[in-house]
């Protein structure tokens, strides 16, 4: 990895009222990594994100993402990065080819450069035949990937996938994964959020938030090693269930 | 019962934390009453006038004719004397009248002053005041035609007179046809938000697979706003006697005992709204443009009835809310009582029975596929 | 000896379509009283269908289905007594108090909490610090067990759990299914279905399901063995481009991510394990990927469940 980090956060705090939702949270992602980045419900991964991706201030500290500021660049971060959520990604009252080209319309790519992805990506999907069949007319798994690609469409440096795969089949969720490696070894950068834990051991490396603080990071294996566990999962529950407990309290 | 209990106590406090629309459920028929207090002003043709002329001579087939001919008035009664003006009134037969003393063209021919009497029924105001413009433009024509070129100082003094609604507020009308529509906010809108809420939230699946049966869930859903739906008749009732001075000349009980139909009819729509739809968004939608908008336009509440076009009309027919301003209006304002409102309130009866059975078959045991 | 009419559920060829849709296509199966039987598979395959036909919910367009000896259709008032649902979506309502959503479901079925305490004490001691909570200010792991304690209060004999933890976080789902450990003794029959595999093995039986028919039902650990192969995990640096090498080679039967590794199964079955592994660490490394690893792994209800599925284009090299 000689390239400059895509992401890197120093100190990273957000603070609601007298609730500290971020806390100081530090760690860089490599470009063409696939970032795992973990937590329980209301740990703090949720506000975090939009830092990230430039909708929400920061309280203190600083935050670089494909190489702009998140306090004074936020427009060149949204054009430099992707973002694909499992509840909001495509307009399912459009078709394929209407969702590609209003996607493509606002990222002010040009006519040419539309047509050409447009057909690469249906080409590369399988997707030809359905290109005018409404979004809702397709089957879940194919959505998501074609969901994918689109987050992918003006050639980002960053993409941002939160939960992506929940409720596929096993197949489709492979061949998803396959199409974040691909992306990650054009050198686009995957920041992965899930609830899904056996999903973190496809990422390259993982960070667990407890709190509003980075609880561990390195490698899947690594960290199993470090807390001398068989899976991550069993790391997340040692980590976070104490803090579940007090939180709950509150 | 227990489960029925538990049902209303739920409901209840569905209605008390949900704040936005409890306020509007109290603010409404407040605010609505003092926004109507001003009249909404409409044209009116086919104004159904009756003609009271004990002695007719020259003078006074004049004037009639001249009535006929301003192609405002329709002439649906002459009569000789007075007495026979209150029952056709009553019945909706005649909405205005004019009344000749006898020897008319005698005393203008002695250089007298005449008299005739324009009366309206002021119960619906906007026809009222036209009748009484038209009329008194009519007679002063005539009598600026007659007497001005000719024998100076001799004039003809139309004297007016309301009927039910003597201070001529609108007000006084509009408080029947505001009680209908707060009523259909309330029992229709309601109703469907609430059921489509149990959709939207899941909740609706839990209650189907408990031993609840349908016609319970129902009557939970559905009686807190029943209550709600009288509070707030009684409330808007109250505020038009304290503030606008809205008589209400007949009986209480029998204007609750309509109220009450009207509800049923109003909470039967409601259900029959939300079982066709699974989305609150999909249901408000359907509640205004199914009961709310017919209630405004089409009820006579706003825009008056006899001049709407025929086909507009025919479909009032079939809008509860008509008839319920109707009987409303009728006890109100003019104090009449079963006598005069028994084909109205049989209507509103068979209307409120058949959208009971229609409603309840609607609520499916199951899910709908 | 159990005879069929003592299962807790019986279904029998039940079909049923929404439009053209097929969300259940012919499915058959029996649970027995006392277990807890997982069902396990995509959005889509038909879970949410088939409880709510179990819940009598919705009728089955073809076939019948019996809950506790009696028709889901014909005797729904008996039953509908008797059984405890949790829908999909926690079926809450989010302006009642904890203690309120409770008292509501609890009168809707003519008893008290008061009354059911030792039923659902195991969860409402963990609800109880929150009691006067409205519902919509709960976290997802509360929410689920309000939830349960709600489908739990009137003690019913069967209990249906539609994907009860999904969108809940790791410590939420683990404590739940340890809670469903509690209800064990007491002889309680719980359905459950879940999207996620690694689920299965906390039931006594489970039942994949794909597409509205069920692929295969057995016990967890019988299911993971009926893998029919050797199964391989490989370790590379560069997993992407080792994936990419491997669909090249002539023995690869399947090959796919899996975890930080590859899960790989030869075609051929005469070969012994350690000879296929020491092949395939030759050809890894022939093509550059000299940091390669290569070791046998038990499969998983997962590595099954693809076997089963009939993988497409992609997942199974041609």
């Amino acid at each position: 990895m000689n390239e400059a980090p895509a992401i890197v956060v120093r100190d990273l705090t957000r603070k609601f009222g007298g609730f500290t939702a971020v806390d100081r949270i530090t760690f860089e992602v490599h470009a063409g990594e696939v970032f795992g980045f973990l937590g329980a419900n209301g740990a703090g991964k949720t506000t975090a994100i939009r830092m990230l991706t430039a909708l929400l201030a920061p309280t203190s500290g600083q935050a670089m993402v494909a190489g702009h500021d998140v306090y004074r660049e936020a427009e060149q971060i949204k054009c430099d990065i992707g973002y694909m959520s499992q509840r909001f990604s495509l307009y399912e009252d459009l078709t394929v080819r209407e969702n590609i080209r209003l996607y493509g319309g606002i990222y002010d790519l040009t006519d040419r450069q539309i047509h050409d992805r447009t057909t690469r990506m249906l080409a590369q999907l399988g997707l030809e035949h359905a290109a005018d069949q409404f979004v809702r007319a397709i089957p879940l798994g194919w959505r998501q990937k074609l969901a994918f690609s689109v987050a992918l469409l003006h050639e980002p440096k960053i993409v941002f996938l939160d939960e992506p795969t929940s409720g596929v089949d096993p197949i489709t969720r492979r061949q998803f994964w396959e199409l974040i490696y691909e992306a990650a070894a054009r050198g686009t950068t995957v920041l992965v959020t899930t609830h899904y834990l056996d999903e973190a051991e496809y990422c390259d490396r993982i960070s667990i938030m407890v709190a509003g603080r980075i609880a561990a990071i390195g490698t899947p294996g690594e960290l199993k090693k470090k807390f001398d566990a068989s899976s991550i999962d069993e790391i997340f529950v040692r980590l976070a269930r104490p803090a579940a407990a007090s939180e709950a309290r509150k | 019962m227990k489960a029925l209990l538990g049902l209303l106590r739920k409901e209840v406090y569905h209605i008390l934390r949900d704040r936005r629309t409890l306020v509007v459920i109290i603010l409404l028929p407040v605010v609505q009453v003092v926004i109507f207090g001003y009249a909404i002003r409409t044209d009116v043709e086919h104004v159904r006038l009756a003609i009271v002329d004990p002695a007719p001579d020259a003078t006074t087939l004049a004037i009639r004719n001249r009535f006929e001919a301003a192609g405002v008035f329709r002439t649906v009664a002459v009569l000789p004397r007075m007495d026979g003006l209150e029952p056709l009134f009553e019945r909706g037969a005649a909405q205005g009248a004019v009344v000749f003393e006898p020897g008319l063209a005698e005393k203008l021919a002695r250089g007298l002053p005449a008299q005739i009497l324009i009366v309206s029924d002021a119960t619906e105001p906007n026809t009222g005041s036209i009748v009484q413009a038209y009329a008194a433009a009519v007679v002063q024509q005539y009598s600026r035609e007659l007497g001005a070129p000719r024998r100076a100082g001799i004039r003809i003094v139309p004297t007016v007179r309301m009927r039910f609604n003597p201070t001529r507020q609108s007000s006084n009308l509009f408080v029947p046809g505001l009680m209908a529509f707060v009523l259909t906010i309330i029992s229709s809108l309601m109703t469907a938000i609430s059921l489509t809420r149990e959709k939207e939230t899941g909740t609706m699946e839990a209650l189907l697979v408990s031993p609840l049966r349908p016609w319970q869930i129902i009557v939970g859903k559905v009686t807190p706003y029943l209550v709600v739906g009288f509070v707030s008749v009684i409330g808007v009732i109250l505020e038009a006697r304290l503030i606008f001075h809205v008589p209400l000349r007949g009986s209480v009980a029998l204007l609750l005992f309509e109220g009450l139909l009207f509800i049923l009819v109003s909470l039967s729509l409601g259900i029959l709204i939300s079982a066709r739809t699974s989305s609150q968004r999909v249901a408000m939608m359907g509640a205004l443009i199914g009961t709310m908008l017919p209630t405004m336009l089409l009820s006579g509440f706003i825009f008056p009835l006899e001049s709407m076009p025929a086909p507009l009309r025919a479909i009032s027919y079939v809008v509860p809310a008509r008839w319920f301003v109707l009987v409303a209006r009728g006890i109100m304002l003019k104090g009449i009582g079963l006598a005069y409102l028994w084909p109205a309130t049989l209507v509103l009866i068979a209307m409120a029975l058949l959208l009971l059975t229609a409603s309840t078959r609607s609520f499916h045991e199951r899910l709908e596929s | 000896m159990t005879t069929p009419a003592d299962d807790a559920v019986a279904v029998d060829r039940v079909s049923k379509n929404f439009g053209s849709t097929v969300a259940l296509a012919d499915v058959s199966f029996s649970v027995q009283r006392a277990e807890r039987f997982g069902f396990i598979g995509p959005d889509g395959a038909g879970k949410t269908t088939l409880f709510r036909i179990l819940a009598t919910l919705m009728a089955p367009d073809q076939g019948r289905a019996r809950v506790l000896g009696r028709d889901v259709v014909s005797d729904l008032w008996t039953l509908r007594a008797r059984i405890g649902y949790m829908p999909g979506r926690f079926s809450l309502y989010p302006d009642l108090s904890v203690d309120e959503n409770l008292r509501f479901f609890a009168s809707v079925f003519g008893t008290t909490i008061e009354r059911e305490y030792q039923q659902i004490a195991p969860i409402y001691s963990q609800l109880e610090p929150f009691r006067d909570r409205r519902a919509a200010a709960l976290s997802g792991g509360m929410k689920q067990k309000l939830a349960l304690c709600c489908a739990l209060v009137h003690r019913p004999e069967i209990l249906f759990l539609d994907e009860p933890t999904t969108g809940v976080d790791a410590v939420s789902r683990r404590e739940f299914w340890d809670l469903l450990d509690t209800f064990k003794q007491s002889g309680m029959t719980i359905l459950v279905s879940t999207p996620y595999m690694d689920e299965a093995n906390r039931c006594d039986r489970v039942a994949l399901m794909q597409g509205g028919r069920i692929l295969a039902i057995d016990t967890p650990q019988a299911i993971a063995d009926s893998f029919d192969r050797p199964l391989f995990a490989i370790r590379a640096s560069d997993r992407y481009r080792a994936l990419k090498a491997l669909r090249e080679w002539p023995h690869t039967h399947s090959v796919y991510p899996f975890g930080e590794t590859l899960h790989y199964a030869d075609k051929r079955t005469d070969v012994p394990a350690d000879r296929i592994a020491t092949e395939m660490l030759a050809f890894l490394s022939s093509h550059g990927f000299d940091d390669a690893s290569v070791e046998r792994t038990a499969p998983t209800v997962e590595d099954s469940f693809i076997a089963r599925m009939g993988a497409p284009e992609g997942v199974r090299a041609a």
